[in-house]
């Protein structure tokens, strides 16, 4: 799938945030959106590129991609799919 | 309301919580709980629901701090004796958590007062040493429906049960009238192993978010008893007394009742 035309409802940008709270910003913006909606977060710390799509799972969401953009920076795109 | 970046690290473990989350922080945000003493029961739980952001936090309690208190009442200080208890707590209270404001009450309960005090609160918690307030907060709650969450300790022993009004039994289905004056011991002649009250007074705390969030299942119709030498929780069914005094289908108490001040000669 070409992931420029992937429909995204909103973009969520925790460039420079830490643990945890990578994690607490995207799973708030996660219950902004409706389910069925599609989130995009990007991010720059490491470790958070590979917990948030598990912790995404773990709350019962979809992640449809997570993808480096560039050598310090990662995209990953959720699809809410549970009610909070 | 926006959570501020302060509240988004201090309420972070509870934020990535999948059955808390933003809305069940702002809930526990608008909140307002009354807690009854704020003595060996009453400083944990007031304590932990600062901790956790309850917004309006209201203590009831019209002495003052004694060093015999501090072995167990861990919101006051060597610093705070004399002080009134209620105001000792709220200065604790609020330097734990600025989001928090405590209700200092200096008052003891009556039949008189009860109704006022309480009808500002959505949850009120018995943290109280003596039966005649016991059964005066059940019979007040019961009357209001407002959701109560009792906690009682005595040695090594102590016990938690949530009564809510019309869904379950109260205080008086278990136990309909108060035990004789000087039956049941006070703390004061019996002693208390000085943490007990914490462990008691963190599972009414729980009870109380378990109540704000809307999860999990309320301890209702059971009384969870903790026997501290032993080891052991066990649980006891309260079955729901038709004929309750106050609960039950023809309700003979209608009114509140001012039990005799001789019950609390020994608290």
């Amino acid at each position: 799938m070409n992931n420029n035309k992937m429909k995204v409802d909103k973009t969520l940008d925790i460039r420079g945030e830490i643990c945890p709270y990578t994690l607490v910003k995207t799973k708030l913006a996660v219950e902004d959106i409706e389910v069925g909606q599609v989130l995009e977060v990007i991010l720059d710390y490491p470790e958070a590129a590979d917990s948030i799509p598990k912790a995404m799972l773990n709350y019962g969401n979809s992640v449809l991609k997570v993808e480096k953009i560039n050598p310090k920076e990662w995209r990953i795109i959720i699809r809410k799919e549970v009610e909070d | 309301m926006d959570f501020t970046e302060e509240q988004l690290k201090r309420y972070s473990r509870h934020i990535i919580l999948p059955e808390v989350g933003g809305k069940g922080q702002k809930r526990i945000l608008n909140a307002r709980v009354l807690v009854v003493g704020a003595g060996g029961l009453g400083c944990p739980v007031g304590y932990y629901l600062a901790a956790a952001g309850v917004g309006t936090i209201g203590m009831v309690d019209n002495d003052s701090v004694e060093l015999s208190n501090l072995q167990r009442q861990i919101a006051h200080s060597t610093r705070t004796i004399g002080v009134n208890k209620a105001e000792s707590a709220k200065q604790t209270f609020e330097a734990l958590n600025p989001d928090v404001s405590v209700i200092p009450i200096k008052d003891r309960l009556n039949s008189k007062n009860i109704l006022d005090i309480i009808k500002d609160y959505d949850i009120v918690v018995d943290g109280t040493d003596n039966f005649p307030t016991r059964y005066l907060i059940n019979d007040a709650c019961v009357m209001t429906k407002k959701p109560l969450v009792s906690g009682a300790i005595l040695r090594f022993e102590g016990q938690v049960t949530t009564i809510l009004p019309g869904d379950g039994p109260c205080y008086r289905c278990l136990f309909e009238e108060p035990p004789p004056p000087g039956l049941v011991p006070s703390c004061q002649e019996a002693g208390v192993l000085g943490v007990l009250p914490g462990v008691i007074g963190a599972l009414q705390a729980t009870e109380v978010l378990k109540l704000i969030l809307g999860k999990g299942k309320p301890l209702k119709g059971e009384l969870l008893i903790y026997d501290a030498l032993g080891a052991n929780f066990r649980k006891v069914k309260i079955p729901k007394n038709e004929d309750c005094p106050v609960c039950g289908k023809e309700p003979r108490i209608r009114e509140l009742v001012d039990y005799t001040e001789e019950y609390c000669s020994l608290t």
